[in-house]
């Protein structure tokens, strides 16, 4: 299973395993990491499993789609260049070792 | 020592109390009773995603039963509460325990209401809002071919836009001569019937459903017309009611547009100062809608359970969110925001003809609802106007050129 590498915004680093077709914001919701939120429950809906996906995965991600671009217009905190929502993020082979980091804040 | 809160009910109001009112920093007690065997689960997927087989059960819940571990918060499933001792300060359930609260908290929810013609209790009448009718429904839908869906809502459509999807032969029935009346405008009404229409969804308007036919499993609808659908199973969706019973016999208010909800005040508290009520079983004063609501939605839930999971923290703040909603139908997104009581002018923006459009509603100057139809933007940028009481003209609104974002 590839691993996903959460790092809370106070710098706590979670390693978890996430089978292949789950997102990356079920992969922390289902092994209780607080810091994604995940209100909508994965629709693309709600903004609040926003990530800083690391750099060096950028290219390995899908394009951002119209709703995941609207939706991360209101995120809580900044949006920078590597932000998504970790719903859209579906957990593939080649994303082993991705790493994510927290936000401050989801709402 | 501290009796706690109890929170009875364990959907997505619920678990959002509880989750909430540890975030908020929280420390006594916490005891969140449901009725249902799982532990809190989402509900929007079940006529989608869970029907398709695109999402197994254990996808489904809020969190993992860990959480509550981690969280000290005790889950008691398969409970159900059937008193509250508001003098002592208790909750019985059905099972014979008793727990002591210093807040309560219902989060009642509302269940299904149910079809009282002739053949409603024949076998293939299915419903949907819990996860053990979602598994039901979905195992009847293999092995049937002509699916008859009453009621054009958003349970009735997106149950009928998952049974085509699966290749079924499937028909709605609405009473009203439009789909989705009570929630949106008559364009989108109509852009919605055209859409199911092309993908081989026959759509009946002003259907008065008169009888389901059957031996021991259906096999036709009989409408008023006269006319007979052929049926292996029947979907009924055409509304909920609100669960108030042990509100009211507790003494406690209930009261708004029929069916009552539990009446609550701007902290959502009912007249027993101990004792909240949220979520689908509540009727409040919206501020936006300038009337008395009870609201039937995940946001409605969340944010309801998160501002009293704020009060009990001794952070109170009054219920103050624009409400949103959301239905998925096909490949076919339509976002909601804001209530359109009161509205005496719609303004469309995009276009109806390419499936990407906006209905915004103006109650005078103000603008007091937008639904949106494969527009994500329009619908985010609408969430904060709404929120914020900004109001665009209805020339602006209709006007593509002008940034919504920049208002």
């Amino acid at each position: 299973m590839p691993k996903i590498i959460y790092i809370s915004h106070q710098g706590q680093t979670t390693q978890i395993d996430v089978p292949v077709g789950d997102s990356v914001m079920e992969g922390a919701v289902q092994n209780g990491i607080d810091g994604i939120v995940a209100e909508c429950g994965g629709s693309c809906l709600c903004a609040t499993c926003h990530v800083y996906v690391d750099e060096k995965f950028l290219p390995l991600l899908p394009p951002i789609g119209d709703d995941q671009d609207a939706m991360l217009d209101s995120t809580a905190a900044d949006r920078l260049p590597n932000s998504r929502l970790s719903c859209q993020i579906s957990v593939r082979p080649e994303l082993d070792g991705l790493i994510v980091r927290m936000p401050e804040t989801q709402k | 020592m501290a009796a706690g809160v109890v929170v009875v009910g364990g959907g997505q109001a619920g678990f959002q109390t509880a989750s909430s009112l540890r975030a908020e920093g929280y420390d006594g007690p916490i005891r969140l009773i449901g009725e249902e065997p799982q532990a809190p689960y989402q509900r929007p997927p079940l006529s989608k995603a869970f029907v398709l087989g695109k999402q197994d059960p254990s996808r489904l819940l809020l969190r993992p039963e860990s959480f509550y571990k981690d969280h000290d918060i005790q889950l008691l499933t398969g409970e159900r509460a059937i008193s509250i001792d508001r003098s002592g300060g208790w909750v019985g359930l059905a099972s014979g325990q008793q727990f002591a609260y210093d807040a309560l908290v219902l989060a009642l929810g509302a269940r299904n209401r149910t079809l009282s013609i002739p053949g409603a209790g024949l076998d293939g009448v299915c419903y949907l809002r819990t996860l053990a009718e979602a598994a039901a429904l979905k195992g009847r839908l293999e092995s049937a071919r002509d699916v008859v869906v009453i009621g054009g809502g958003f349970i009735g459509l997106e149950i009928a836009a998952s049974a085509r999807t699966l290749g079924k032969t499937v028909t709605v029935l609405e009473a009203f001569p439009r789909l989705m009346a009570r929630v949106v405008a008559p364009v989108v009404s109509e852009y919605f019937r055209a859409a199911h229409a092309a993908r081989g969804v026959e759509v009946t308007l002003s259907a008065l459903v008169q009888e389901i036919r059957g031996t021991d499993t259906v096999k036709e609808v009989i409408l008023a017309s006269g006319s007979a659908v052929p049926a292996d199973m029947v979907v009924v969706g055409i509304g909920v009611l609100p669960n108030v019973e042990l509100a009211s016999e507790a003494g406690l208010a209930v009261a708004g547009v029929p069916p009552h909800g539990i009446s609550v005040d701007e902290f959502l508290r009912t007249n027993d100062e101990r004792i909240f009520a949220i979520g689908d079983c509540a009727e409040y004063h919206n501020v936006f809608a300038g009337q008395r609501v009870r609201l039937e939605s995940v946001q409605n839930a969340v944010d309801q359970a998160t501002c009293v999971a704020r009060t009990i923290a001794g952070k109170p703040a009054p219920y103050h969110s624009a409400p949103w909603f959301w239905s998925d139908q096909f490949d076919i997104r339509l976002q909601m925001v804001g209530l359109p009581a009161g509205h005496d002018r719609l303004v469309v923006r995009g276009s109806v003809e390419d499936g990407k459009f906006s209905v915004f509603y103006f109650n005078g100057d103000r603008l007091c609802a937008v639904d949106s139809v494969n527009r994500p933007a329009d619908h985010l940028a609408a969430r904060k106007m709404i929120a914020a009481g900004i109001s665009p003209t209805p020339d602006q609104a209709a006007d593509e050129s002008i940034n919504l974002k920049t208002l």
